[in-house]
């Protein structure tokens, strides 16, 4: 599904350049339930960007679902992310000014589905989540793992085969982290693929394939029961 | 992203900070107010003037002594250098110019009318029956300077409505005698009543024989001669007989100019074209500033939603749909300013001259359709900077932004 080889990725500041990602192979199979570990700087969330389609390796071939990523225009792009990809933040990232079943709503709005659809498709998903009776509340009315799980039906909104989650339960408490948790292996059973990035080694053992970062390159890739 | 969609969130975000958006339509409201007041002023002083001159008779020729280059609306008093218009120019003229109807000559002064202890100072004008037909102005009772009085330089005077109420009040004036600079004047007919026209109260005047003018200013030139042509076509034919025959009175010299009422008029409008674009174009510069102030807060809203931005892209947003929601919140902003402009424009246009009557006002819909469109325009233009900038976000850049 995912096949990155020999990615590479380095930023310019100023006169120095820094190279973020030196030289990454990977290959992701559909339905894994991979976590990315590593210490900071170690380039896991900039894999995680290039894998989610919101930036561009510096060289390296990326294909997804056997389509090359690396040369697609901006907006070839954005189509990618719209259709293919689900994201979940740590940071939650949902629109403050609406309410829970609009954000569920707004990449169905990319893609051109009539307002009626839309509610139609995400009104479920809010229900699936355990938020049928928060609809309408604003984020800033929501816990945050309850906003964490608006966060996710968005992401399940358009069907992606490919949930990326970046410290999903990084700003949650550890009982709303489970809850998390609980979901995306969840999602996992029933077939899509979900890589998470992750500190936490709890997390991480629920996955059933651990990569670790370190300086830019795959230090260990594991499988485990 | 469909074109309504894309309004209603424009719209929210437009909603979502009230006072804000608020001052920034303002900015347009004021600029669009001002174009289509201060046009609807200049195109209002227009549609009056040419409406008084057109009045006039578009007939008229108007000879004036001196030469001057220039055919403008105003005739220089003149300089009494070159050889004056004389009685006998217009006696010529009405013999000889067949093509005219009228030739009617014309004396000009101030001076004091007094009857027993009450005087009033006013304009004289000497002048002869013909006048009346000439200028659209009739008595309304007792009659005019007749021919035989020009012809007599008799002292009668014919009263204009605001001199007779003045001196008389409600006593009739027809016999009575009044002192015209010291020689004894008697009336003979009083005016109809006819108000203001372009500035000049046409009640406030008195009329005697143009002979009796001539020696009562001491001159024996004329200020000018009437003439009119039965039909607007003859006027060039008939100014060029006028040439020819006063030419030959004048010492094979052209010292005078012909002035037609269609020149004039097609001059006042220019003029007054010209004012109303300036004006236009001075209160354009507000709507300008107006522009300004939107490209501004769209500035300020681009980075405050910066994250909203990266948000949106992450979730399959491509740049034109973002570039597009931020041009139609900032020609939301300007359209409905510009339509709440016009309605107060309009609105402001029409009470003026309710309670200003010096100030005629005409909403001409150029007017409305060209403020309209400019502030759609200003809507665009001011727009498409802020738009492009969080079009071209990084949505790394920007789900990073705090």
């Amino acid at each position: 599904m995912i096949d990155l080889s020999k990615i590479t990725k380095s930023y310019r500041m100023g006169e120095m350049e820094l190279q973020v990602l030196s030289g990454v192979s990977l290959a992701v199979q559909k339905g894994e339930l991979i976590a990315i570990m590593g210490p900071s700087g170690s380039g896991k969330s900039t894999l995680m960007n290039i894998i989610g389609c919101l930036d561009r390796p510096t060289s390296g071939v990326y294909r997804f679902e056997n389509r090359e990523i690396s040369t697609m225009t901006d907006d070839e792009l954005a189509s990618v992310r719209n259709s293919k990809l689900g994201f979940v933040f740590q940071t939650f990232n949902l629109l403050p000014r609406f309410s829970a079943l609009k954000n569920v709503e707004v990449p169905l709005i990319y893609s051109g589905v009539p307002a009626r659809q839309r509610r139609e498709r995400a009104l479920p998903l809010l229900q699936r989540v355990g938020l049928g009776d928060r609809m309408d509340h604003k984020p800033t009315e929501l816990s945050g793992g309850q906003q964490q799980r608006v966060a996710i039906a968005r992401a399940l909104v358009n069907n992606p085969p490919l949930l990326l989650a970046d410290e999903p339960t990084g700003n949650l408490d550890s009982r709303s982290g489970e809850d998390i948790l609980k979901i995306l292996t969840g999602l996992n059973d029933q077939g899509v693929t979900v890589i998470i990035v992750t500190h936490d080694q709890n997390v991480a053992a629920k996955c059933r394939r651990i990569i670790t970062l370190k300086d830019g390159q795959i230090l260990d890739d594991r499988a485990q029961a | 992203m469909n074109f309504f969609e894309t309004f209603r969130v424009a719209f929210e975000a437009i909603l979502s900070n009230k006072v804000r958006s608020g001052l920034t339509m303002l900015g347009v409201i004021i600029g669009v107010m001002a174009v289509i007041l201060l046009v609807s002023i200049g195109e209002g002083a227009r549609v009056y003037i040419t409406g008084e001159l057109t009045g006039l008779g578009t007939n008229l020729l108007i000879i004036t002594p001196g030469k001057t280059s220039t055919s403008g609306g105003f005739h220089p008093p003149s300089a009494g250098t070159v050889r004056k218009l004389t009685y006998d120019d217009s006696l010529a003229l009405r013999r000889r110019a067949w093509l005219l109807t009228d030739a009617v000559p014309i004396v000009l002064g101030t001076g004091k009318v007094k009857y027993q202890n009450r005087s009033r100072d006013t304009t004289i004008i000497g002048t002869t029956i013909e006048f009346e037909r000439v200028r659209n102005l009739f008595v309304d009772t007792g009659s005019f300077v007749a021919l035989e009085d020009v012809d007599g330089k008799s002292k009668v005077i014919v009263l204009g409505r605001k001199v007779k109420d003045e001196l008389f009040g409600d006593e009739s004036p027809l016999g009575k005698v009044v002192m015209l600079s010291d020689a004894r004047y008697r009336v003979i007919g009083v005016m109809r009543k006819k108000g203001t026209s372009l500035g000049w109260d046409i009640d406030d005047v008195v009329f005697i024989p143009v002979t009796s003018g001539q020696e009562l200013f001491d001159t024996d030139g004329l200020f000018e001669i009437l003439a009119s042509t039965p039909r607007a076509e003859d006027v060039d034919r008939a100014i060029s007989q006028i040439k020819d025959i006063l030419i030959r009175r004048h010492a094979h010299k052209e010292d005078f100019t012909i002035q037609t009422q269609g020149a004039m008029l097609s001059t006042m409008n220019t003029i007054l074209g010209v004012l109303t674009a300036v004006l236009g174009g001075i209160a354009g510069i507000s709507l300008l500033v107006g522009g300004i102030g939107i490209m501004n807060i769209m500035l300020v809203s681009v980075r405050e939603r910066t994250r909203e931005i990266g948000i949106r892209k992450a979730l399959g947003a491509r740049n034109r749909d973002i570039m597009a929601q931020f041009m139609i919140e900032a020609m939301t902003l300007s359209g409905a300013g510009g339509i709440i402009g016009i309605l107060i424009g309009v609105g402001l246009a029409l009470l003026i001259p309710v309670f200003v009557d010096v100030l005629p006002t005409s909403v001409s819909l150029w007017s409305i359709l060209m403020a309209f469109f400019f502030s759609a325009a200003v809507g665009v233009f001011f727009g498409v900077y802020p738009a492009r900038k969080a079009a071209l976000q990084d949505p790394i850049q920007a789900l990073r932004y705090e």
